[in-house]
């Protein structure tokens, strides 16, 4: 099976995004960054191909970050290894029903 | 002239055509059967076909004008024919005498006045064989890549876009800026909560200010009718290849207008031509067909645009390279698909050599190589962005 990889683009970020296919709860899963593999950590659940999964646990109502910048808040408790997407991640933008 | 330069048809006011199409103009929707007939019977012509020009406000009437005369203008344009019905807002005369105004031939008609369809389909036909005949035995000349205005957009997005085709764009633009040449991107709504970094790059303070006030529109806009933004922005297809929010896919989003100094705000009616070098933005929504049309009535001679998930768009007037970042939808729609940018992520390849290529690509389409949309002809699709209600 090949290697699965997940990009961090900057340090800050707290998640990194899968470009590998097959990564499925239970994977191990490599976690490389401009200068190389960085880490490795365990998947909690299946992340589809170009989805995130979150590099630490982060509790509700905490920025995600993605690009070094904030990507929107997080809905609920997200734990390392978890698929983090629209189920558990809000945009804090254009929020016409929060008015 | 640089080392870099491309072959093209030289209109009389100095630009420099990537195409030599006669334009069948639609004045207003009510002539669209007209137009197409016209177009469907003559060599080398392309239909301009909208839904705007009639029963709306002073503003979009002058956006219709205004967008007209940059489409007949555009130098992909040898001779336009401009198709009226009669009744409608659209400031025909002005259409006319503006486009004219760049040297080329100009000619009307009026269905209403020639009485009815059919004739007006016939004296069309007649005129636009006319237009072909003579723009015909215009020839390729050699141009300096510092006369090539090139449109940029991403379009069915997925989380390879930020990472491999934007950023290959990215790399493309900064070249062309580096060579003199202009680049215009826009897509207002996909810099909200990226405008900041946008900001940042602006050439002066009031650029920076006209940058985050488009933004503040485009979501005030959006809030207005009371809903998360969310499916809209990001769409369902976005969201489903990874996309969760509109800030994280401004954040891609943006990589594709590459790292120079933003030079300048464009309205979406405005014309860059003689007027606009290095990198501008174009405030406009991101839906292909009027995104495409405001590139076009700038004046760009050709767009690249970035996908992940696919889209198929070209545009009457104007050709559209595709650059895709998945690397698995570029096998499945190799047939609309010009460049795989996705060999960043599968095959670690850099940047900069698919940007290399990237770029090789486009001054052959400037040439007159056919772009795969182009040769399937994706080339009816267009409208014009307007903002108040039809009444």
């Amino acid at each position: 099976m090949n290697q699965l990889i997940a990009i961090k683009i900057s340090d800050k970020d707290n998640v990194a995004t899968v470009f590998t296919k097959g990564a499925n709860a239970g994977a191990s899963i490599t976690i490389t960054a401009s200068n190389g593999k960085i880490g490795e950590i365990t998947l909690k659940q299946d992340i589809p191909y170009g989805h995130k999964v979150a590099l630490e646990d982060i509790a509700e109502g905490v920025e995600i970050i993605k690009f070094g910048e904030s990507i929107g808040k997080t809905s609920k408790p997200i734990k390392i290894g978890e698929h983090v997407h629209v189920h558990n991640l809000d945009s804090m933008r254009a929020r016409g029903d929060l008015q | 002239m640089s080392k870099y330069t491309f072959q093209g048809y030289r209109r009389p006011d100095g630009t420099f055509g990537s195409r030599n199409y006669v334009a069948i103009m639609s004045s207003v929707v009510c002539a669209n059967e007209v137009t197409a007939a016209i177009a469907n019977q003559t060599l080398g012509a392309a239909a301009i076909m909208h839904q705007q020009g009639c029963s709306q406000l002073s503003p979009d009437l002058d956006r219709v004008t205004n967008s007209l005369i940059g489409l007949g203008s555009n130098p992909n344009v040898a001779a336009a024919l401009i198709v009226s019905l009669g009744c409608e807002g659209t400031n025909v005369n002005k259409v006319a005498e503006e486009i004219a105004k760049t040297g080329k031939p100009v000619e009307v008609i009026n269905i209403q006045k020639l009485g009815g369809m059919t004739n007006a389909i016939a004296a069309g036909v007649g005129l636009a064989q006319k237009l072909v005949l003579k723009s015909t035995g215009i020839q390729r000349e050699t141009a300096d890549i510092s006369e090539f205005i090139m449109g940029i957009k991403c379009g069915a997005s997925d989380a390879t876009s930020g990472f491999a085709s934007n950023m290959v764009i990215g790399y493309v633009s900064d070249k062309l800026v580096d060579l003199n040449a202009t680049v215009i991107f826009g897509e207002t709504t996909e810099f909200i909560g990226a405008e900041h970094i946008l900001a940042k790059r602006a050439r002066t303070p009031q650029i920076g200010e006209k940058i985050l006030t488009i933004v503040d529109q485009m979501e005030t806009r959006a809030k207005s009718l009371g809903v998360d933004m969310r499916k809209g922005q990001p769409t369902p297809g976005n969201i489903e290849g990874g996309l969760s929010t509109i800030e994280e896919k401004s954040l891609g989003a943006i990589m594709k207008s590459g790292t120079r100094p933003i030079d300048g705000v464009l309205e979406y009616d405005e014309i860059a031509t003689h007027r606009c070098k290095g990198l501008w933005i174009k405030n406009t929504p991101g839906r292909e067909p009027v995104l495409l049309t405001g590139m076009a009535l700038a004046g760009a001679q050709a767009v690249i645009f970035s996908t992940g998930r696919g889209a198929p768009q070209g545009f009457p007037i104007m050709p559209v390279l595709k650059v895709c970042g998945n690397p698995e939808t570029y096998n499945r729609m190799i047939n609309d698909m010009d460049l795989n940018a996705g060999e960043v992520l599968s095959a670690s390849k850099s940047v900069e050599e698919i940007g290399e290529t990237a770029f090789n690509m486009l001054l052959d389409v400037l040439s007159g190589k056919a772009t795969k949309s182009e040769s399937i002809k994706y080339t009816n699709t267009m409208d014009i962005y307007t903002i108040g209600p039809t009444i």
